[in-house]
């Protein structure tokens, strides 16, 4: 196989899916939002709410055109570029993606429409549930795909087929109830709510200190700090949910997570910060919290978690005995029409496990039963993934993640027991936090994918294998052309953005009714805003 | 689980085979008058309001329409994995063009009202117009591809090879046959099109698509009546040597293949397909007449029966081949060979049997709340969130 072609359909794939989920984590919270601020303004019949509906919605559809744009590569790109994947493992990967389609994205699709264009058709309690199944659709889309992503991480539920060269479904509720797919889909859809939340609190902190939309601004921000307290809570306590099953089935990965090059008497203790050194494996300027990490990973104090140099012995094992699984393939495969002898798949299922690690080898030789001792060490050495991107991502990740906790308890209370009344400074700092949330989904996604290296689906299949038969130049341009499409379509999309929020609610709406009037002190705005 | 001994492997094959025609006829029935419609934006709409009232007829259903698409996909996917991996990975460039063109569609939609700035506007008419052309286009170059063979073989690992390089890979697709079949779904489409735009339009612009309508049918009529000639005298058709065991595993590799007489000898050994074609001429004729007959409600009707019958053709006459290799005829993709395990087809055709019919409930509701004309004036009583 060409190498170059794998770095850049790998190059493609990431960039791809880094752009799609910019768009995605808003779309998953903001829905929501809006289907709250709906339901109030359903309940209560104030104007104000359906102002506030109005609004925020319009910024849903700019976002959401693209989210769905987007979406689309990422459904068909697995049989452009990684043909060998989808034949390999499109009886399990498939139907998780199909019923996305079927089950949620056909729903959201179909409604989303209405919401925007039956105001004037339906009644109110009908539009409010329209918003509501937009809601309950985005979110279920993203437990699909994560169902089908949660498998690569963890492969359950399924067993190779020598005859049909793939891995078949055996249990398709065990690849459902993946605990990995089932913690990854709480932890990305919280992480949508603290997305939305914080681009809410953002853009209303920003009206407030222009002194625009006031009656707007400040109960979407007590919206939002609500809303995005609870996201914000469950995305780190979901996190630690994710990162206590990636210590049971990803132990490379947690091993990169914490740079832990050799393993640790337990409990091992928590790599604060460092500079991680691949090529002498170890850690410069570490700073160590004792016992932390043993509890992260293992909720023990006497388990330990293995470093690097366990895990490339047993993966040098691993390959051993995986060539024996494909010497056996192979002759299967010799026998596969005329009928093959029973006994051989026998033996063949002895060793089936590992039957991935040999085609580790495929990269450095066409026939991995050719290797050279060497050429095995190496292979087993590429399951060491490169260390320092994850360990920062992780870092990163994490450092916003417990901010947008104190930003999201500030406001929350500052809202319910200050009158709602902000500090310049936090209203300023709640504004320059816009980008923040989406640097750390970015992030979380290098962890989760990046570290899953150098597998497409762990111990399964290699990244190196799974991709199509393409020629450099091919894959080269559809990279520009994404490349270029998709930076016309940022510009468009940011323009767009900020010349709506700059613009603001269509027509302000006159707070005439006698709630409204009665409330007038509370309402009026602060002094710390009206300069 | 007495429902999963009772639906055999084969009959699951034979149903998910179903399935797939009756997703690809469900995304040409829906967003097939999408893009037909937008196809015939720069010819029917002369004016920035009517070209606003060709995108608000659109404007609350496309996106569902779309998902037809996306659905159609993840079913080819997940039913029968090698046909989505050598398809996609084949038809490469292609894709990537139809995926272009797919993405451009949802932001022209939702991006063009958002300022009045005319070049603006311009911008994103052009982005529709390629955006459902190209797609409608090349869909049909794809099934002309697939009647004549494609140039693939697998490996004994059932690695999938696609052979050419860059650009005889891309090159290769526009062959005359394939081209021929191309002008037919892109003038089936714009039929499609053009009875949509009757039924949501008044006035000028829905005389305007009336006459595009009629030419348009015009040219299937004589495509699909050149392309059937075609493949009876030009096109090999493609035979198992032995007929394959209906249960057994999916490896291509098993069943020998040869390429001999045509894909038409189908109709003399199941004559009962023959309805397929009927329907398919007979709904493009109804179309013209009802068009030309100035009703509103008819012509979409008849071109939703003309696409239901011709993109049948094809499935059956091929029957039980899917993907044919022209230069590997044993690496061809079959009904038998080709799809997943027993379990996931059985796992899929529960989740399909309970949802395709809420799918369709729903989407025919959305359609009936949305039921009626859209004109300049009601563009202009909504226009905080029209298109």
């Amino acid at each position: 196989m060409d190498f170059g072609v794998v770095e850049l359909s790998r190059l493609q794939f990431a960039s791809t899916a880094l752009f799609h989920f910019l768009f995605v984590p808003l779309t998953l919270g903001l829905s929501v939002i809006v289907a709250i601020m709906e339901t109030v303004y359903v309940m209560t019949g104030r104007p104000i709410w359906r102002q506030m509906t109005k609004f925020w919605g319009s910024l849903f559809g700019i976002n959401f055109a693209l989210g769905v744009a987007t979406g689309i590569t990422m459904e068909f790109q697995f049989g452009m570029n990684w043909a060998y994947y989808s034949h390999y493992v499109g009886d399990i990967f498939g139907a998780p993606l199909a019923l996305e389609g079927l089950m949620a994205f056909f729903m959201e699709a179909t409604f989303v429409g209405l919401w925007f264009f039956g105001w004037d058709r339906l009644s109110s309690r009908g539009h409010l549930m329209v918003a509501w199944l937009v809601a309950i659709a985005t979110n279920f889309s993203a437990l699909w795909i994560l169902i089908a992503n949660g498998w690569m991480q963890n492969p359950v539920g399924a067993e190779f087929n020598p005859v049909t060269m793939r891995m078949e479904l055996v249990s398709f509720y065990d690849v459902v109830f993946n605990t990995v797919a089932q913690a990854k889909f709480v932890h990305t859809v919280s992480a949508g709510y603290v997305t939305a939340s914080v681009f809410v609190l953002g853009v209303s902190a920003w009206y407030l200190l222009k002194g625009r939309h006031i009656e707007l601004a400040r109960r979407s921000i007590a919206v939002a700090s609500a809303f995005g307290l609870a996201g914000a809570l469950s995305v780190v306590v979901l996190g630690d949910e994710s990162g206590y099953d990636t210590g049971q089935n990803q132990k490379m990965k947690m091993a990169a997570i914490e740079a832990m090059w050799k393993t640790q008497p337990a409990p091992a203790a928590f790599t604060l910060i460092g500079l991680p050194q691949q090529e002498t494996r170890d850690t410069k300027w570490a700073i160590h919290i004792p016992y932390v990490m043993g509890l992260i990973g293992t909720r023990s104090l006497t388990e330990q978690i293995p470093g690097f140099d366990e895990l490339e012995a047993e993966s040098e094992q691993r390959v051993r005995d995986g060539l024996t699984a494909y010497d056996l393939l192979m002759q299967i495969q010799e026998h596969t029409a005329t009928g093959v002898d029973p006994a051989l798949i026998a033996e063949f299922r002895q060793h089936e496990e590992n039957l991935g690690y040999a085609y580790l080898l495929k990269r450095y030789i066409d026939d991995p039963r050719q290797a050279s001792d060497a050429q095995i060490k190496q292979a087993a050495a590429d399951t060491v993934p490169t260390v320092w991107p994850i360990f920062w991502a992780f870092r990163i990740m994490v450092g916003l993640g417990f901010s947008f906790i104190l930003l999201m308890v500030y406001f929350f209370w500052r809202a319910s027991f200050r009158n709602m009344r902000f500090p310049g400074w936090a209203l300023r700092l709640a504004v320059v936090m816009i980008p923040a949330p989406w640097i750390a989904v970015e992030m979380g996604w290098i962890v989760a994918e990046f570290g899953r290296q150098p597998w497409t689906v762990d111990g399964v299949l290699p990244t190196a294998m799974s991709v199509s038969n393409l020629s450099v130049a091919e894959v080269g341009l559809t990279l520009m052309g994404f490349f270029l499409l998709y930076s016309a379509l940022f510009v468009v999309e940011i323009g767009l953005m900020l010349k709506y929020i700059r613009k603001g609610p269509h027509d302000d709406v006159t707070l005439t009714d006698d709630w409204m009037a009665r409330h007038r002190a509370r309402l009026s705005p602060s002094k710390e805003i009206a300069r | 689980m007495i429902l999963y001994e009772l639906i055999s492997f084969e009959a699951l094959r034979v149903i998910w085979w179903l399935l797939m025609g009756v997703l690809l006829i469900a995304f040409a029935m829906t967003d097939g008058f999408d893009m037909g419609a937008g196809t015939l934006l720069p010819f029917v709409a002369r004016t920035d309001i009517e070209r606003r009232v060709v995108f608000n007829t659109m404007g609350p259903v496309w996106e569902g329409n779309q998902v037809w698409f996306i659905l159609g996909g993840g079913a080819i996917f997940a039913a029968w994995p090698p046909l989505y991996a050598i398809s996609f990975s084949g038809f490469y460039l292609a894709m990537f063009l139809i995926l272009g063109a797919m993405i451009l569609r949802p932001v022209a939609f939702k991006y063009r009202s958002k300022r009045k700035d005319p070049r603006w506007r311009a911008m994103w008419d052009r982005a529709l117009f390629i955006g459902s052309a190209v797609p409608a286009l090349l869909f049909g170059v794809a099934v002309g591809n697939v009647l004549l063979g494609v140039p693939f073989h697998l490996t004994p690992s059932l690695m999938p090879v696609y052979e050419g390089g860059l650009f005889a890979k891309f090159f290769g697709l526009l062959r005359p046959f394939a081209l021929l079949c191309g002008v037919v779904s892109l003038a089936l489409l714009v039929l499609h099109g053009a009875g949509w735009l009757v039924l949501k339009t008044t006035g000028d612009l829905q005389s305007r698509a009336r006459r595009y309508g009629v030419r348009a049918g015009l040219v299937v009529l004589a495509g699909y009546a050149l392309a059937g000639l075609w493949l009876y005298f030009g096109v090999t058709g493609y035979a198992f040597v032995t007929p394959p065991a209906h249960d057994g595993p999916s490896n291509p590799l098993i069943h020998e293949v040869l390429r001999q007489g045509s894909w038409l000898a189908a109709y003399g050994e199941r004559p009962w397909i023959l309805i397929a074609p009927v329907l398919g001429f007979l709904g493009t004729l109804l179309a013209i007449g009802a068009l030309r007959s100035g009703r509103d409600t008819l012509p979409i009707l008849c071109s939703q029966m003309a696409i239901f019958g011709m993109i049948s053709s094809v499935g059956l006459v091929m029957f039980p081949f899917i993907l044919p290799s022209s230069t590997h005829p044993t690496s061809s993709l079959s009904v038998w060979d080709a799809s997943s395990s027993h379990q996931t087809l059985f796992v899929m055709l529960v989740a399909g049997v309970i949802f395709l019919p809420l799918i369709i409930a729903y989407t025919a509701w959305v359609y009936r709340v949305l039921w009626g004309k859209v004109t300049p004036e009601s563009i202009d009583e909504n226009d905080t969130h029209a298109y």
